[in-house]
C-alpha cells in the first residue's frame, strides 16, 4: 500500500489520467451444486478462511460457479459426469490384488468408503515429518506393502486412484492443517503462491486473487481452489491431477514449472488447499 | 596517479558510451538494456529508428503469439474477439497519453505502474525460472523481449490511432 502511494507521487501527472485498475468481482449467483436431483448437494461459497486476512474478501468459491451453464450441468448428473467412468476404475483397481504380497487395497483397507475424510485433510504431515500429498500415501502402500511398482505422479491410475479415494469425501469441507509441523510447509507454498514466475511475470495470486471473476482472454479466472481435483476437463477431454494443473497454469507465464510430486508443488498444494478450507470436497469434478 | 588515470579511463569510456548513443539513435534500434527513461516515465526516442505502423500494429495487439493484448483489454473499435477485462479499456488511449507515454507503457509498465500485472514487452532478464517460450523448459537469459523493437514502435502507433 505505502509502496503505491509513493509511486502514485512519483508518477505525478500522468497517472491522474489512468482508469482504475479493474479489480476481483465476486459472482452475482452462487447456486448450489445439485447432483442426481438432490441426492448430494454442495454450496459453492464458503466465509473465507481467517488466515488470508481478507485477501480473498470475505467468501471463497468452487470453481464451478465460473464455469458455462454446459459444464456445471454435468457435473449435476453422475452418470454424464465423464469423471465417474475413471473413479470406476480407480474402484476396481482398488480391489484387484497387484505386487508381490498378494495383496490389494482392499486386503488392508477394506471397502474404500473406509477412505471418507482422506482428501479432505490432503495434503498433510506423515508421521516422519515430511509433507504428502495423497499421491504420495498410494505409493508408499503400493510399494512398502503391497510389492507393486510406483504409479508415475499423473498416469491415468494414479488419477483413477485418487479419483476414486476423493469422491469418499464429496460434501466434506476442506480442512487442512495449517499449524504445527505443517506450518513451515504452509509457509514456504504461500512464498511460492505469491512469486512471479516466468517471462509474464504473474504469480497465482495475479491471476486468482487480484483478478477474479475477470476475463483472460476467453478464460473466465475462478479463485484456483483446489476442492474439486482431480478434475475432468472437457477441454483436454481427460482427468486433470492438481500438480498438473499447477504446472500448466506456471507454464503458461512463460516459467519452467517444478516437477510434478516435488517438495514445491506439495508445498504449494498444502497452501493453495488451505485457501479452500470450508468448501466442500466435489470429488470428481468437471470443468472446461 | 592511480586516480588519475581510472578518472580518464572513466571519462573515455562514458563520452564512447554517450557517443554511441546519439550517433545511434537516428539509425541503430534501442536494445533493451540501454533504454533511456525521461522525466515523468517516457520513452522519448523510437526504439526502432523508423516510424510505426498502426495497421501492423493492430495484429500484433491482436495476436495470441505475438501481443496478445486482447488476452487483458478491450477496444471496442477491434474486431478480435474474447477480449479479455484484466486490464482497463484502451478506447481512447491515444487521446489519455502522448506517444513517448504510450512507448514506455508497453516497453515496460511495471515502469509506469509499480507491481502490475502488465507484462514487460521490451525486456530480456532479472525472471524467475524463465520458460522457452510455453513449453516449460528452463530458459537462459538475456531472453529476447516478448516484442522486438519495430513491433513496439507499431503498437504504439496502433494505440495512438484510438482518440476519444
Ligand atoms: C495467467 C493467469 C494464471 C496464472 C498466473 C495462474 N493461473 Fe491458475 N488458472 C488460470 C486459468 C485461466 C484457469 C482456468 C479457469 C479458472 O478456473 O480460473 C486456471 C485454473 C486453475 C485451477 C483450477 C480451478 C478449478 O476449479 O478447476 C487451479 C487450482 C489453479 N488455476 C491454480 C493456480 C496456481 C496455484 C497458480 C500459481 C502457481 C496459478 N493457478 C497461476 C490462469 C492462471
Ligand atoms: C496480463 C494482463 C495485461 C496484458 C497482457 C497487457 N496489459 Fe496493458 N494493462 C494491464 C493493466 C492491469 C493495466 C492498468 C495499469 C495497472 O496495472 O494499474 C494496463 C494498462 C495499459 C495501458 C494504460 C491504460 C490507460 O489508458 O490507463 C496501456 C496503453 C496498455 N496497458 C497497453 C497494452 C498493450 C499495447 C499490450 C500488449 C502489447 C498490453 N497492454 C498487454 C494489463 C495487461
Amino acid at each position: 500500500m505505502t509502496k503505491a502511494i509513493r509511486s502514485l507521487g512519483a508518477l505525478g501527472i500522468s497517472l491522474a489520467l489512468t482508469l482504475p485498475a479493474l479489480a476481483e468481482t465476486a459472482p452475482t449467483e452462487t447456486p448450489d451444486i445439485v447432483i442426481d436431483g438432490g441426492a448430494v448437494t454442495l454450496p459453492t461459497f464458503a466465509d473465507a478462511p481467517a488466515h488470508l486476512e481478507g485477501a480473498l474478501g470475505d467468501k471463497i468459491y468452487s470453481g464451478w460457479v465460473f464455469r458455462d451453464a454446459e459444464t456445471r450441468a454435468m457435473q449435476e448428473d453422475d452418470f454424464a459426469n465423464p469423471s465417474m467412468a475413471f473413479v470406476d476404475q480407480g474402484i476396481e483397481a482398488w480391489n484387484t490384488v497387484d505386487g508381490t504380497e498378494g495383496k490389494s487395497c482392499a486386503s488392508c483397507h477394506n471397502e474404500i468408503e473406509s477412505m471418507k475424510g482422506v482428501r479432505a485433510v490432503m495434503p498433510k504431515v506423515n508421521a516422519a515429518g515430511e509433507l504428502w500429498s495423497m499421491e504420495n500415501y498410494i505409493n508408499d502402500c503400493r510399494t512398502n506393502r503391497m510389492g507393486a511398482e510406483a504409479w508415475k505422479w499423473s498416469s491415468q491410475p494414479m488419477e483413477n486412484m485418487t479419483l476414486a479415494i476423493s469422491l469418499q469425501s464429496r460434501g466434506m469441507p476442506v480442512d487442512v492443517a495449517i499449524d504445527g509441523p505443517a506450518k513451515p510447509f504452509w509457509e514456504k507454498g504461500k512464498e511460492i503462491y505469491y512469486t512471479r514466475y516466468g517471462q509474464l511475470e504473474l504469480s497465482c495470486a495475479n491471476c486468482h486473487q487480484q483478478n477474479y471473476g475477470q476475463m483472460i482472454r476467453a478464460d473466465h479466472l475462478s479463485q484456483g481452489q483446489t476442492n474439486g481435483f482431480p478434475v475432468f476437463r472437457i477441454n483436454g477431454a481427460g482427468t486433470v491431477s492438481l500438480h498438473e494443473r499447477f504446472s500448466g497454469c506456471i507454464r503458461d507465464t512463460r516459467a519452467e514449472p517444478f516437477e510434478q510430486g516435488s517438495q514445491e508443488f506439495r508445498d504449494l498444494e498444502l497452501y493453495v488447499a488451505s485457501r479452500g478450507n470450508g468448501l466442500p470436497v466435489e470429488g470428481a469434478s468437471v470443468r472446461h | 596517479m592511480r586516480f588519475w588515470a581510472a578518472a580518464i579511463v572513466r571519462f573515455i569510456a562514458a563520452s564512447v558510451i554517450a557517443g554511441a548513443v546519439i550517433w545511434g539513435a537516428a539509425q541503430a534500434e534501442v536494445a533493451p538494456a540501454d533504454v533511456a527513461w525521461g522525466e515523468g516515465n517516457v520513452i522519448a526516442e523510437s526504439l526502432s529508428g523508423t516510424p510505426g505502423n498502426a495497421g501492423e500494429g493492430a495484429k500484433i495487439y491482436a495476436e495470441k503469439s505475438l501481443g496478445n493484448c486482447v488476452a487483458c483489454h478491450v477496444v471496442s473499435n477491434s474486431d478480435a474477439d474474447f477480449q479479455g477485462n484484466v486490464g482497463p479499456s484502451l478506447d481512447g488511449a491515444g487521446s489519455r497519453w502522448t506517444e513517448e507515454q504510450l512507448r514506455a507503457i508497453v516497453a515496460d509498465a511495471k515502469h509506469v505502474f509499480p507491481d502490475s500485472v502488465m507484462p514487460s514487452f521490451y525486456k530480456t532478464s532479472g525472471y524467475v525460472r524463465p520458460g522457452e517460450g510455453f513449453t516449460g523448459k528452463p530458459a537462459q537469459e538475456p531472453l529476447k523481449p516478448l516484442l522486438n523493437a519495430q513491433q513496439i514502435e507499431d503498437v504504439v502507433a496502433y494505440l495512438a490511432t484510438q482518440k476519444e
